[in-house]
């Protein structure tokens, strides 16, 4: 049964990690929904946040074979139920008059921000689950998408669990 | 004590005990070639005639001797000559350490001369690699890249190091051998639970590959065979870990395994797996390997548990530990119906073998025996890729570990000579390798190392005028049509070859001449090349053709 699967990795802050852990998913042929990479609290690490479709024993191999690569430190799967999981969305639309309350609308229901108002175009700045940004996508989608893009998903775990298994309260 | 990086690179090399190591100079490794030249009384470099043949030869020293290999190239084309070596040391686990020089780090990025991104380019071919900008770095990454190499499993490492940190001066002081990081100990209660399923079985088979080559648990093994009262049988990468004449081996399974080897494990309801990955040459079509049988998959990398089959039960771990625990949890067992069916098998092997082979001319089994003759328990045993590679696996009587060095994974033609030249340097023993008229073509330049260095290598020749194993899937999968595997045009005059390198030649073309040429041959502990025609469409056999499943088991030639 294939599901998404949501992995965290800090990995040591050093250049040419991002293509070591790409190139694993590349040549293990494993496909990345989204990646996002970014700065932790510690200087010393990064962390690497990769969304992907697959079933069990795949997300059971990635995870061996990224704990196999020299520069990463922790991986681990963030559990649907016991993290907090955020992507944000940039998306431009057609601004005409007749679908501009329609817009409005879809922005205010999911609590979006409109960001950028010109004669023919907006932006929307959306944030949430995935599941959330794609419904709102679905919505808008008929008005006309000009241009969009996405930060990838993030997530951490709720509480006290960290994924760096040397930091503790 | 300040020194130079080139000079912090070889007293670091001599440091983790490093006492040869294989190269070839260039303009980014120049500075290195001249510490190496300084201390030349204590590590010796053996110039090749090509990088290839350096790694392969590092990798054939670490082969035969369970140490790191040790590979020196320059920047650009010396590099990505290493590539093939290094990938043939990957597949195969082999710790190797390759070390480049690159052009300086202000001029890294900008297309110089003689510049490659090594480190890119062998990124999925290394277990880990470094480029190390910077002197201070030096030392502790060589230390690294030597632990990294030899730990858990084994794998090539490669050391990129600009030309300016080459020059550049820094502090050094020597340091202890790196220890390998231990592998974690099997968990007890997976022990229990092996032991439990070995109970409950009543057809055991022992498999093993090349992780018990690289754990040394050759003893560990047989005595849990023993114990559990099992066949043994294992993956070409495991060959001579278990000594040929042990009463319950059966030699190599999969593609081109011993009858009774394949057909046991497929009526097995138990395998016991240990340090093999469950290649598709070892298992056919997975979905039907092994239908009967649970398997146990002990190993020291995790990420092999599941990755190609799905085992009743995994143990990542330091795999000779864990035998030794179990077997001291197991009871002796006694499966007297199945050690029954397994003499059956064998003795079914030996009618299909005595059907196969010739006994009118020089077949392969005869070259392998007669050659075997003059060999001794630790002589290392070399081949290249192809059939002759197979007959090797097939009939060499192995008896020590570590004395089978041949590319499995990889598959890499011309690996032979240059892995052989580092096994003799290894070891200081007389070496053997058997190649073909392909292979042997691939890399034969190195026979200038040969003759330079004196190596004491007697190479045979398994000369069958074709490219051998791709002419056999020709016969059997595309109506003979043999396309560009025959290589009778080619006339190479083989013994001239070896005079011209200054090495003794001789030629066999009859069964008569056999026995007192390879005698000849042997007779001196100097290099010699032996040229043996064979017969051009000799097959290996049996046969499991890819894809397929021990139902599909070819065990005699039909298309004549
Ligand atoms: C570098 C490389 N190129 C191509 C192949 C494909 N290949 C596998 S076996 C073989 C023929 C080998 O011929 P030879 O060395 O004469 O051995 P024989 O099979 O005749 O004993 C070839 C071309 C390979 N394994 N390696
Ligand atoms: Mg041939």
């Amino acid at each position: 049964m294939t599901e998404r699967f949501v992995i965290a990795i800090l990995v040591e802050n050093q250049p040419g990690i991002l293509t070591r852990v790409a190139s694993m998913f590349n040549r293990r042929g494993f496909n990345i929904d989204s990646l996002t990479v970014s700065e932790t609290e510690t200087h010393e690490y990064s962390r690497i946040t990769i969304s992907l479709t697959g079933d069990d024993g795949i997300c059971r191999q990635i995870i061996k074979q990224l704990k196999k690569l020299y520069n990463v430190k922790e991986v681990k799967v963030m559990d649907r139920q016991k993290s907090v999981f955020r992507e944000l969305a940039l998306i431009k639309l057609k601004n005409v008059p007749e679908t501009r309350q329609e817009i409005l609308s879809a922005v205010d229901i999911f609590r979006s921000k409109i960001v950028d108002f010109s004669p023919s175009t907006l932006c929307v700045e959306i944030t949430g689950e995935t599941s959330k940004i794609e419904a709102f996508i679905a919505l808008v989608e008929p008005l006309g998408i000009l241009e969009m893009c996405r930060t990838g998903v993030v997530a951490i775990e709720r509480g006290c669990h960290y994924l760096n298994s040397d930091t503790s309260l | 004590m300040i020194l130079t990086g080139a000079e912090i690179v070889v007293e670091t090399l001599i440091e983790q005990g490093c006492k040869t190591v294989f190269g070839y100079p260039g303009g980014q490794v120049i500075n290195l070639y001249d510490a190496l030249y300084t201390r030349s009384d204590r590590i010796q470099h053996i110039l090749t005639a090509h990088e290839q043949g350096a790694a392969h030869a590092a990798d054939g020293y670490a082969r035969a001797s369970g140490e790191v290999g040790v590979v020196i190239a320059t920047s650009g084309p010396g590099a990505t000559n290493l590539v093939t070596g290094i990938a043939t040391a990957y597949l195969d686990s082999i710790p190797m350490v390759a070390i480049t020089g690159n052009v300086p780090n202000s001029l890294i990025g900008k297309d110089s001369f003689q510049e490659v991104d090594i480190t890119g380019v062998t990124l999925p071919i290394t277990k880990h690699n470094f480029l190390v900008k910077s002197v201070d770095k030096l030392a502790d990454t060589i230390r690294e890249a030597f632990k990294i190499a030899k730990s858990g499993r084994p794998g090539p490492v490669l050391v990129d190091i600009p030309k300016d940190v080459q020059v550049a001066s820094y502090p050094y002081q020597a340091c202890p051998v790196v220890e390998k990081k231990m592998s974690k100990k099997a968990k007890g209660d997976k022990l229990s639970r092996a032991a439990q399923m070995i109970a409950e079985s009543q057809k055991p088979y022992v498999y093993f590959g090349g992780g018990a080559v690289s754990a040394d648990i050759s003893k560990e093994i047989t005595e849990l065979a023993d114990k559990i009262d099992a066949p043994i049988g294992c993956t070409m990468m495991g060959l001579s870990a278990v000594p040929v004449n042990h009463p319950r081996y059966l030699g190599m399974e999969g593609m081109h395994g011993h009858y009774a080897s394949s057909v046991s494990q497929d009526e097995a309801d138990l395998i016991i797996t240990i340090g093999a990955r469950f290649s598709d040459r070892a298992t056919g079509n997975v979905s039907k390997y092994a239908r009967k049988a649970k398997i146990i998959h002990i190993d020291a990398d995790g990420a092999e548990l599941n990755k190609n089959v799905s085992a009743e039960l995994g143990i990542e771990c330091d795999v000779k530990d864990a035998l030794q625990r179990l077997i001291s949890l197991v009871d002796q067992k006694k499966n007297p119906e199945w050690m029954a069916r397994i003499a059956e098998l064998k003795a079914e092997e030996q009618v299909q073998f005595e059907k196969v082979t010739a006994k009118d001319r020089i077949t392969p089994y005869a070259l392998i025996q007669e050659t075997a003759k003059h060999t001794e328990a630790d002589t290392p045993v070399v081949t290249d890729v192809g059939q002759h590679q197979m007959w090797v696996a097939q009939y060499y009587p192995f008896r020590n570990s570590r004395t089978f060095i041949s590319s499995g994974g990889l598959g890499t033609m011309g690996f032979g000579l240059g892995a052989a030249i580092g096994a003799a340097k290894a070891t200081g023993k007389r070496t053997v390798l058997f190649t073909g008229d392909g292979s042997f073509g691939m890399n034969l330049n190195e026979l200038a190392t040969v003759s330079a260095e004196n190596v004491p290598v007697v190479i045979v020749i398994m000369n069958n005028h074709v490219l051998g194993m791709v002419r056999q899937w020709q016969t059997l999968f595309f109506q003979k049509h043999y396309s560009n595997t025959d290589l009778h045009e080619r006339k190479t005059d083989f013994v001239k070859l070896a005079d011209a390198f200054g090495i003794r030649g001789y030629r066999i073309q009859d069964l008569s001449e056999l026995s007192a040429v390879i005698e000849k041959a042997f007779a001196e502990n100097s290099p010699a090349l032996i040229d043996c025609a064979i017969y051009e469409d000799e097959f290996v056999l049996p046969m499991l053709p890819p894809g397929g499943c021990i139902e599909d088991i070819i065990t005699e030639r039909s298309d004549k």
